[in-house]
């Protein structure tokens, strides 16, 4: 019985480990913690939402890429612009996303979109790669494992030596 | 070695020129806009000569499908009643391809458009030229059309219609109403170019 507790006991906190908190951020914190992940590492940040089809299509091909890049240093950050949290909540619980999911709790659109590119028209998906000394790759639109390889690939190029 | 950066630099050159003009296309604010000829909820063909009285035209880009279209369709039946009369009609169309988004398809206009009552026109570009020809990216998007004496449509206003899309009420920058307010009173668009998110369109498959 004691040996049944322990066992669901670690079991428990193994799933609780795995089920990642999804943290709310204006977008004054995203910008801050933008610049704080890409002094770490490369950074690829996604823009999506639950409701949007073509967003949920490519967000496999993000979570692919730690396997496709293994030696590359990257971060993967997946930023939700759902409506409510719980969307996202339950969405990323749901296919037990890898990636950190952030969610942006911002209702004036115009506000920000330029501040990420001014190449963006407020469509998504869309995708910034961005490094530490001010590299910058902007897509807007749904992207393809190969084009997004593809992406990826030249930005790492651009910026590490492998 | 030499020669495969030199031509990756010239792909990757290409790319960039390729995407810029991508962008570049359809309207920027100060442009003319061309009239069209789309077929309506009630079924008959729409021209924005049709409005012979209008002094001006808000064409929205939207849909039946996109989260934000709903959230902001009662916005939008608002600002054909309050302008609609002050010469500046709201002309719906909804870009996408219904293959790709059969919630779009015309007979859910249709239905859509009795449900909620709309009072203005609400169109569909099936071939979807006059979509790429304003250059709208998303889903809504308004082009506010200014009617000049000689009855050119210059584009006066490309945006979002105010600054909180989650609640009507709380917004408190009204970009398009204060551009057709300026219009009407002759001064100047004080906001003529804002961005939001918005849906994709759905373009067809080529």
């Amino acid at each position: 019985m004691k040996v049944f507790f322990l066992i669901l006991c670690v079991f428990v906190l193994v799933s609780f480990a795995q089920a990642q908190q999804i943290q709310s951020y204006s977008f004054a914190e995203l910008e801050e913690k933008i610049s704080t992940e890409v002094q770490k590492q490369l950074l690829i940040v996604n823009f999506w939402a639950t409701w949007c089809a073509p967003c949920i299509k490519e967000l496999p091909y993000f979570e692919k890429l730690a396997e496709e890049f293994p030696k590359a240093d990257f971060k993967v950050l997946l930023v939700s612009l759902d409506m409510e949290k719980e969307k996202a909540v339950n969405f990323s619980k749901k296919k037990q996303l890898q990636s950190e999911v952030a969610f942006l709790d911002e209702v004036d659109f115009n506000a920000w979109i330029d501040k990420i590119s001014a190449e963006w028209s407020g469509a998504i998906p869309a995708t910034l790669m961005i490094s530490a000394s001010g590299e910058k790759i902007f897509h807007e639109g749904e992207l393809s494992q190969e084009e997004l390889n593809a992406y990826v690939k030249r930005f790492i190029h651009k910026t590490q030596k492998l | 070695m030499k020669w495969s950066i030199i031509i990756l630099s010239i792909l990757t050159l290409g790319i960039g020129i390729s995407a810029n003009t991508a962008r570049q296309q359809g309207y920027q604010v100060g442009d003319y806009a061309t009239d069209f000829n789309l077929e309506g909820v009630d079924g008959k063909t729409v021209s924005l000569s049709d409005y012979r009285e209008a002094e001006g035209y808000i064409v929205i880009f939207t849909c039946n499908t996109c989260p934000y279209a709903k959230m902001y369709e009662q916005r939008i039946i608002d600002l054909h009643k309050t302008y609609a009369d002050k010469g500046f009609p709201v002309v719906a169309i909804n870009p996408n391809c219904p293959e790709r988004s059969p919630g779009d398809a015309m007979s859910e206009m249709k239905k859509r458009a009795e449900d909620k009552g709309f009072g203005f026109a609400y169109l569909q570009d099936v071939t979807q030229e006059t979509t790429k020809a304003y250059g709208a990216t998303n889903t809504p998007q308004v082009f506010l059309l200014d009617k000049e004496s000689s009855g050119k449509l210059k584009v006066a206003y490309i945006g979002t219609i105010d600054n909180n899309y989650k609640d009507a009420a709380k917004a408190n920058v009204h970009y398009v109403q204060a551009a057709v307010d300026a219009l009407i009173e002759g001064k100047k668009v004080p906001e003529t170019k804002t961005k939001a998110i918005g849906c994709t369109i759905k373009w067809k498959q080529a």
